[in-house]
């Protein structure tokens, strides 16, 4: 289940735009290969992440994964029901389990990331 | 072999499953070249006579002194049971709760020792144990610079002396800034941390602090500010760490009631024998804000499948078998059955017993205080104390010697400790605890007021 | 099936009763507390339990009860040597003259423990190859970082300021990364050999002028001889580089190799491993660290010093500006260290090197006995060292049945799991080591037990998936134990009584 109107990275996180806006979040796949996820780390708002640099954490009981920005902006939304119900992430990874919302400055980068098609050839490989 | 199980035939039949020889087979993979010349070390010994050489090795060190050391290590009673716990093998023979369902009574007695010292630290969050008090405060001030993403900490000069090498040290090696908060040099504040340094410090704009790190009581024995230097440390954005002594919170006030972030400290004195400086027990413990900064191990309640109430170390993905090079430390084995000594001593002495051992340290300190004026030994600072404290002779190094030959360990010479703290040169830290005597107060008097006589007055010639 | 053994105890706090007092110590005179100031006294007495001696001691033993220990059956966790803890080391380090010592007591009436730790540092100089030790880190870890340190000063006292990288195997344990993350340097990660063994062609290639140091365990965390060993430290020593060897697997090597002498700069000795100091549930241990003599100047300090008259001394504060300081406090963990010592002087020369090839052999023969099953992959199949890895990758294609699930299978067999997933590396691993102090019975019951486990995946695996069925708790909720974490007993308001004077 891969959706088909994002767009991704080779790490496994997500990201649909909408106008000038960027929502991102991690992938099945991704939440699958944690397993139960017990907290998520993320930027507060007003901070600004560059593309494929980390901007967050996010752990399972035995593991922990590093956030990779799909695209460069400023953090204008950050999900704060993660905080409390990090579960949200392995039951509705691409709903309400998004993780951050972002400005976008530079909209030409999502071209640069992987269409559903790709994404889902990376993932079947693995 | 000493505690081998082998009969020659079971060697012979283990190598015969393998299809050999000899047990030089099984170390044909270390190319010659690189195989190592034969040990040259004694003959194995047999128990008995291992016995007679520690007995006679242990009888060379003088414990029988009348000893008013301390200075981050202290004698205290402690009740036969604590002992006869840390003898269970079940206890000190298991390693670490990797397989938890069968490992339930360590980490019960982890749970509940960051349960006992959360309620004496006033904090939230305990970590299983560190080293001691030094490697404890090093990595409290790490956690500060984490959590404030800044570099620079600021450490009080009443903190003491082997905790700021040993933070220099850590500092070092990542990179970081540490700098000291000198004493106050004279009137009724001498000796403790001066707070207008730490301000001015503080206002550096170009250059943020993460964390300041004072003591309570501090290395000389001083009741410190704590709350004006955490407000102090808040107002400008960094963090507060309060190095404590666990038996002095029976009665101070506690790190969460003035503001700290962080306490860390020292463990021995809930139980545990001073030993020569080890295994001791780091305290490590922050507010909920910071767990997941917060370095070592973490127990946790929860539940098996049946519902059952059960502990489990938990909050892993801090640890460097999980985040490796991004670990908030590197610490893997720590010191549970120093946290299971300190846990049994509290468990033992109860909350009236803590009490009692913190109030007649106190009490004994002051019966010294006084035996040690009416001699014409007085306090070098003039602040307030619980249990330790400076005094002030001239020629410590020769009175302390004196001493030493007449049955006193007369506390610690400063100006060997301390060499770089001129105000406390003529100083020996001393303190007293419950199992200090009226007995040792007398002959420390009697034998410090002939020592005076005798350097002031020397006979025979030069020193 | 129910557990049958030893039940779950109620927390300390449940066992308060308000008013149970001890009088473990005498009651203070009441004016004892007069003095100190109203702005630093406590103002609530802390909610300890209030409980009595016969109730505490009862709790404890209980507890206890509920461990599994090497005092109570056999302990084979990789990695860990999980060896006999011989009594006399704890009656020794209980002997008042040692127990009692003061750490900052003058050197003149600390003599014998001076002593003992002066010739604990020439016998681990010889195991070791080296030419200086410090029994200052308490742990491996601790060890690990101050070896790393010595090499940064190294360096940097030669003016070579750029060396910024250690090399550590992907098969390393966490501790390495994390170690020079510690020490201000960089960690990059080298892939094993498929042999498992290292990857010479990619050392060489990551080896430069940055190279700070390479960090090795040898064996390996596979259990395995690195026989390119010593082609790997020419290539360090070549471009200046210095090389580290992590001491976990020292157990496996006594009197057969001596680092220094193979070329390595720096080690760690664990003395809970190799030398029987007990596990502690978790600690203590001691990290004594071994170096080779351009080294020595920045060992921390203090050092024990032997005078030309024989007595011991340690080091004045400031005497030995070159050190990298203090890594703790006082001298180290010498209640440890006197343990070792026993452990060192009982066995002598020619006892340690027993002590290895009984280890090796022990861990050769379980591992034959499961090759020759077919129970397990082997995946390296040769001679092992005192510890070696079978994975159920296989039974999990074939049934489900995880190593997880073995490993807590092994419970209700009365056994403690070896080291599982671990190293990193190998899939659905078993990191098995069962030390020199394990019978020949012993051994044959514990793959006895894995065989039939094996075989139990394929006829009843969800008895093997709900394992352990008789230990005195099932499987946990580790995802509820990290999403909401409960750290310690909160009392609910009244619990305590404050104190009567």
């Amino acid at each position: 289940m891969v959706p088909a109107d994002l767009h991704y990275t080779k790490d496994h996180e997500w990201v649909r735009v909408d106008g000038d806006t960027a929502t991102i979040g991690v992938t099945d796949f991704a939440a699958h290969q944690l397993g139960d996820v017990v907290f998520v780390d993320l930027p507060a708002t007003g901070r600004t992440i560059e593309q494929f640099a980390t901007f967050g954490v996010v752990e399972s009981v035995k593991a922990v994964s590093d956030l990779y920005a799909p695209v460069s902006g400023e953090v204008v939304a950050v999900n704060g029901d993660l905080a409390s119900q990090p579960e949200l992430v392995n039951s509705d990874p691409f709903g309400k389990g998004w993780m951050i919302r972002v400005r976008v400055s530079d909209s030409a980068q999502v071209d640069g990331l992987l269409d559903a098609a790709a994404y889902e050839h990376l993932t079947a490989e693995a | 072999m000493a505690y081998g199980p082998h009969t020659p035939a079971d060697r012979r039949r283990m190598l015969a499953s393998l299809g050999m020889q000899s047990v030089d087979e099984l170390f044909a993979d270390i190319p010659p070249a690189l195989r190592s010349t034969p040990l040259r070390l004694d003959p194995p010994e047999s128990e008995q006579v291992l016995m007679g050489r520690l007995a006679n090795l242990a009888g060379r060190n003088r414990v029988d002194l009348a000893s008013f050391l301390g200075a981050g290590a202290y004698r205290h009673f402690s009740p036969p049971m604590v002992d006869h716990m840390l003898l269970r093998g079940e206890w000190y023979t298991a390693y670490t709760p990797y397989q938890p369902e069968v490992s339930q009574g360590t980490l019960q007695s982890i749970y509940e020792y960051e349960s006992l010292i959360a309620e004496l630290t006033g904090l939230d969050v305990v970590s299983a144990s560190h080293y001691d008090g030094a490697a404890a405060t090093a990595e409290a001030a790490l956690m500060t610079c984490r959590a404030t993403a800044r570099d620079r900490v600021l450490v009080s000069r009443a903190v003491h002396p082997h905790y700021r090498e040993v933070l220099t040290t850590y500092f070092h090696g990542a990179g970081l800034q540490v700098e000291d908060i000198p004493l106050v040099e004279d009137g009724p504040a001498a000796g403790t941390t001066d707070l207008a340094h730490l301000e001015r410090a503080l206002a550096d704009a170009d250059h943020p602090v993460a964390g300041v790190v004072l003591p309570q009581p501090s290395f000389y024995g001083l009741l410190e500010p704590m709350a004006e230097a955490a407000r102090l440390a808040h107002a400008a954005g960094a963090l507060f760490v309060a190095v404590i002594e666990p038996v002095s919170l029976a009665v101070l006030a506690p790190p969460g009631a003035y503001g700290a972030d962080i306490a860390a400290g020292e463990g021995q004195s809930l139980g545990i024998p001073p030993q020569y400086g080890g295994p001791y027990l780091g305290i490590l413990a922050c507010t909920d804000a910071l767990v997941r900064q917060i370095p070592g191990r973490l127990v946790g309640m929860t539940t098996d499948t049946d519902g059952k109430r059960a502990y489990v170390m938990t909050l892993q993905a801090r640890e460097q078998h999980i985040r490796r090079e991004k670990a908030a430390s590197n610490i893997c084995t720590n010191q549970t059955l120093l946290a299971l000594a300190a846990t049994v001593w509290l468990a033992a002495l109860g909350p009236h017993g803590l009490r009692d051992v913190a109030a007649l340290g106190a009490a004994k300190a002051a019966e010294l205080e006084a035996a040690l004026a009416a001699v014409g030994v007085a306090r070098l600072h003039a602040g307030a104390y619980l249990n330790e404290y400076v005094v002030r002779v001239p020629n410590p190094v020769a009175v302390h010697r004196e001493l030493l030959g007449n049955g006193v360990l007369a506390g610690l010479v400063l100006a060997e400790a301390v060499p770089d703290e001129p105000s406390v040169a003529e100083g020996l830290l001393v303190c007293a605890t419950e199992v200090t005597t009226t007995d040792e107060i007398s002959a420390f008097a009697r034998q410090l007021q002939s020592a005076l006589a005798v350097t002031a007055h020397p006979v025979g010639g030069a020193a | 099936m129910s557990a049958s053994g030893p039940r779950m105890q109620p927390s300390l706090f449940e066992l308060s009763k308000p008013g149970r007092r001890s009088d473990k110590v005498p009651h203070p005179p009441s004016d004892a507390l007069d003095r100190l100031p109203a702005e630093h006294r406590r103002e609530r007495p802390p909610a300890l339990p209030e409980v009595n001696e016969p109730d505490a001691v009862r709790h404890f033993v209980n507890l206890s009860q509920l461990n599994h220990a090497v005092d109570t059956g056999f302990y084979p966790l990789g990695s860990c040597t999980m060896k006999w803890n011989p009594k006399v080391n704890e009656w020794a380090a209980r002997l008042p003259g040692f127990a009692q010592l003061h750490p900052m007591a003058p050197d003149a009436v600390a003599q014998g423990t001076l002593q003992l730790l002066w010739e604990v540092e020439q016998i681990l100089i010889e195991v070791s190859g080296m030419d200086a030790v410090t029994l200052q880190p308490a742990a491996g870890a601790h060890g690990e970082l101050t070896g790393i340190l010595m090499i940064r000063a190294y360096h940097r006292s030669r003016g070579d300021m750029d060396r910024t990288d250690v090399l550590v195997p992907d098969s390393a344990h966490g501790t390495n990364p994390a170690t020079a993350t510690m020490a201000g340097l960089r960690t990059v990660s080298i892939k094993a050999a498929p042999d498992g063994g290292i990857d010479l062609d990619a050392f060489k290639a990551a080896l430069g002028p940055t190279t700070a140091a390479v960090m090795i365990t040898n064996p390996s965390t596979m259990g395995l001889f690195e026989s390119r060993i010593g082609e790997l430290l020419e290539a360090v020593h070549a471009v200046g580089a210095l090389a580290y060897m992590d001491g976990a697997n020292l157990n496996a090597i006594l009197g057969r190799f001596k680092p220094g002498e193979a070329g390595f700069d720096v080690m760690h000795i664990n003395t809970h491993k190799t030398f029987s100091t007990p596990h502690g549930g978790g600690g203590p241990g001691a990290g004594p660290v071994a170096v080779v003599e351009q080294l020595a100047p920045f060992l921390p300090a203090p050092r024990v010093l032997r005078e030309p008259d024989g007595r011991f001394r340690l080091e004045a504060v400031g005497e030995r500006p070159t050190s990298i300081g203090r890594m703790r406090s006082f001298v180290g963990s010498t209640g440890v260290l006197v343990r070792a010592y026993a452990y060192l002087r009982t066995h002598g020369g020619s006892g340690l090197a027993e002590i290895t090839d009984d280890a090796v052999l022990a861990a050769n023969y379980l591992k034959g006995r499961l090759a020759a099953s077919g129970a397990y992959d082997i995946p390296f199949p040769g001679v092992c060292k005192h510890e070696f890895i079978a994975s159920a990758s296989s039974i999990k294609k074939r049934t489900g049945v995880r190593t997880l699930d073995i490993a807590k299978r092994l419970l209700d067999h009365g056994f403690h799991a070896p080291t599982v997933y671990f190293p990193l590396t190998v899939d659905e691993a078993m990191l098995i080591e069962p030390t020199e102090t394990e019978s020949i019975e012993t051994l044959d019951a514990f793959a006895d037990a894995l065989i039939a486990i094996a075989q139990e995946a394929d006829t009843d695996p969800d008895v093997v998936k709900t394992a352990p069925h008789t230990a005195p708790v099932r499987r946990l909720d580790e995802v509820g134990a990290a999403r909401n974490p409960n750290l310690r007993w909160r009392p609910a308001l009244g619990d305590w009584t404050p104190c009567p004077d």
